[in-house]
């Protein structure tokens, strides 16, 4: 009957709320002449009324004083917009409809190819920075698009939460920030869902204009040497997560018996791990570091930790402020080689200030013997050194040593390649943490992946050869920079999301579902999203669990904790 | 929806919706209502809500401002090259004046030395009149790109009498910058 009436499968009707601040589109007129369907009627608008209780629209047709039940859908939280797909209903409900329709007001109904006010969807893939600084200027500089941010873990904030040092609390302000982009009306939060697993980017693609990969590095890079895989040997990225509460990462049990601790990589992070294996415990205490890891560490026999880089003092990857953080550590003293900073006085003067501050800072560390500060733990830079292999234990069960290869440098300054002379040495060790990189993974087929760059391949955030797929952060490119980077970067990736819009690369005429597509579909799947409301649940009770042990706050480290947490 | 404004109080009345009016037959209905509400004098007419332009959220203020005290008169540049005058006052916050006045100049961490969102060139010939950075700020500036000589942190500079007509450039952070063989900053 609704075939013949020219109705297909395909049509869909659109229809918008009182509650969104766009305006009606689509009014019928009052007395249209209504003849019984299925008599050859043509499917106008005239024949059709909505009728809405709460957050449910129904589909009707009237014939004859009865109403003819052809579809209902739910609204879905936050969004002023839904789909009804017609025809699904195949029963009638006439009572039920006649009762509705005399209780409640009727909405216009509006079929596709509207002139309406394009309502752009764009979905965000990855709650860190990058998620959120995109989300934050697509807001801001347009006035009608919706966006929707899709993040692994019920908790929002990436690296920010889970990988910014617990001794670091004011670079981790700028979830304040985040938090009001992510409290206004247009913007959704979806916790809790994988996406590449719990639903695919093919599927997010149709359900939105924009599709814009945020995801970050959840891999590192390996060392790519033997005795890798021996236990007590950790990539940078799980000992952080572990001191962070990163749920995958709770029962890592790294061993912290031995007096000596090796870090390969001399970058932030590396300095991050050193100073959390040094810290007096009175500090960490009164950071937001997860009480595993805390206990763990008031049991630690970690006195001397080695920082090991494959290139000379010039090259180090750390910058000023961690540096300097390390030297002034309470309990601790550096055990820097003068002999390693020979020469360099002269070899700074022309280079760019922050090389140059930092160069200094460390000649003086290394030459200057701090007066009666003969301390109990000690950490140390190790230059021109690289990994060969990881020492087992006599009964190979863990690691107890390194093997390194002496280097030497060819070229100068940040170019400067390390080349192996041939000699090595040995270092006895319980612990060898490997800082040497993030690394971002491909987690659908539908999207592009540089194995070898391992990011996404993109022009100015726009991936290539995938019209409608965009990205940023990290994973467009590569696993450096701090927050103020990836923020400049994800407002760029934004700019060329607007600019397509405006110019019609991305055609945003045509209205599309949203969330609200994925609805369903993430039900029958049997994921629960997690709403931003969801979150502040999870967070006051981590603030309030915090505070009744003097820390900001103690964090929830199983995924389990969070969803009860946030379905209350 | 009808909207009464009485000065700067704004009431809003929901009207139910008529279904098959047509928007004219709505806004006379809306009329309609508004002049038979009982003691509401409306002073505007029945239009779709909007939102003038930033107001000072406290009278106090606005009277002092009136008076030209403490006033320094400060310009922003912003990233495309406009220029935004700024009337702020003596002990006023580079960062949190350009808040006020919806420029974008961002500060993740909330003027707690943490970042270097906020970085900002000063015009030359105030840029001797700010006091010496603290070391910290220096070490946050080391991490800025585009670093300049007259570079500084905005959340750092208090307005003073000495910094009328001071400029604060935003530094052009544009894709370009990506192209130039730009180096991955440490992390």
């Amino acid at each position: 009957m609704l075939m013949r009436a020219g109705f297909t499968d395909e049509d869909r009707v659109i229809v918008h709320s009182p509650e969104s601040k766009h305006p009606l589109i689509g009014e019928y007129e009052k007395g249209a002449r209504k003849r019984a369907p299925g008599l050859g009627v043509p499917w106008t608008r005239q024949n059709f009324h909505f009728i809405q209780t709460s957050r449910v629209f129904r589909l009707v047709v009237c014939s004859f004083r009865r109403y003819l039940l052809l579809t209902e859908a739910t609204l879905c939280h936050n969004m002023s917009t839904c789909i009804l797909r017609a025809p699904v209903s195949k029963g009638f409900s006439l009572q039920f409809a006649t009762t509705f329709a005399k209780k409640t007001s009727c909405y216009g109904v509006q079929r596709l190819g509207s002139t309406a006010a394009p309502q752009p969807q764009v979905c965000i893939v990855g709650g860190g920075p990058a998620g959120f600084y995109t989300a934050q200027h697509l807001l801001r500089s347009h006035k009608g698009v919706q966006v929707d941010v899709f993040e692994k873990l019920p908790v929002p904030f990436g690296l920010v939460r889970f990988g910014v040092a617990p001794d670091h609390p004011e670079v981790k302000n700028v979830i304040n920030t985040f938090t009001q982009t992510a409290r206004q009306d247009r913007c959704g939060f979806y916790g809790n869902v994988t996406v590449g697993s719990d639903v695919t980017v093919e599927e997010l693609k149709q359900a939105y204009h924009a599709v814009i990969l945020s995801y970050g590095a959840e891999g590192s890079r390996s060392l790519g040497i033997p005795g890798e895989e021996l236990s007590g040997v950790h990539s940078a990225k799980d000992f952080v997560g572990w001191y962070n509460g990163v749920p995958g990462n709770k029962d890592l049990k790294p061993d912290l018996s031995a007096e000596t601790a090796v870090i390969l990589g001399q970058g932030n992070v590396a300095l991050d791990v050193a100073r959390i294996l040094l810290s007096p415990l009175e500090l960490l205490k009164k950071t937001d570091i997860t009480a595993g890891s805390l206990e763990a560490i008031a049991d630690s026999r970690v006195r001397r930790v080695l920082i090991v880089g494959r290139r000379g003092p010039l090259q180090v990857a750390c910058t000023i402020k961690e540096l300097r953080e390390m030297i002034n550590l309470p309990g601790t003293q550096p055990a820097l080689d003068p002999r390693d900073f020979q020469g360099l006085r002269e070899a700074v003067q022309d280079v760019p200030r922050p090389r140059k501050r930092l160069t200094e800072l460390l000649m003086k560390a290394a030459l200057e013997k701090a007066a009666g500060k003969e301390a109990e733990r000690e950490w140390s830079l190790r230059f021109l050194r690289s990994p060969t292999h990881i020492l087992p234990s006599p009964d190979r069960s863990r690691a107890a040593g390194i093997r390194l290869a002496v280097t030497r440098l060819e070229g100068s300054g940040e170019h400067a390649r390390a080349v192996l002379t041939g000699e090595v040495e040995e270092v006895e060790c319980g612990l060898i943490v490997s800082s040497i990189g993030y690394q971002s993974l491909p987690i659908d087929p539908a999207v592009p992946f540089d194995l070898r760059q391992a990011i996404i391949p993109n022009r100015m955030g726009r991936v290539q050869q995938a019209p409608g797929l965009y990205c940023s952060g990290w994973v467009k490119r590569g696993p450096a920079g701090v927050i103020a980077t990836t923020m400049n970067d994800s407002f760029d990736t934004a700019r060329s999301v607007l600019e397509d819009m405006e110019s019609g690369q991305l055609d945003t005429s045509t209205p599309r579902a949203g969330a609200c597509a994925l609805h369903t579909l993430l039900k029958q799947r049997g994921v629960t999203p997690v709403s931003f409301a969801g979150w502040e649940k999870i967070d006051a009770v981590e603030t309030a669990r915090g505070r009744e042990v003097g820390k900001p706050r103690e964090k929830l480290v199983d995924v389990r904790d969070m969803l009860k947490v946030a379905s209350l | 929806v009808l909207r009464k404004s009485m000065g700067l109080t704004l009431t809003i009345r929901t009207v139910s919706n008529i279904p098959n009016l047509s928007n004219w037959a709505r806004l006379k209905h809306c009329r309609h209502l508004q002049h038979s509400t009982s003691g509401a004098r409306c002073q505007t007419a029945c239009r779709s809500l909007h939102t003038s332009a930033g107001l000072c959220h406290s009278d106090e203020e606005g009277a002092e401002r009136e008076r030209g005290k403490d006033v320094v008169n400060v310009v922003y540049v912003d990233r495309s090259g406009r220029r935004i005058p700024v009337k702020g006052r003596v002990g006023d916050n580079v960062l949190y004046l350009a808040h006020k006045h919806g420029i974008e100049l961002e500060g993740a961490c909330e003027a707690s030395l943490a970042c270097s969102t906020c970085h900002v060139y000063v015009s030359d010939r105030h840029h001797d009149k700010l006091p010496e950075p603290d070391e910290r700020e220096d070490d946050m500036l080391d991490m800025a790109p585009l670093l300049q000589e007259n570079s500084r942190l905005g959340c750092q500079i208090i307005l003073t009498p000495e910094l009328e007509g001071m400029e604060l450039t935003l530094p052009k952070i544009t894709r370009n910058f990506y192209v130039d063989g730009h180096t991955p900053k440490p992390h």
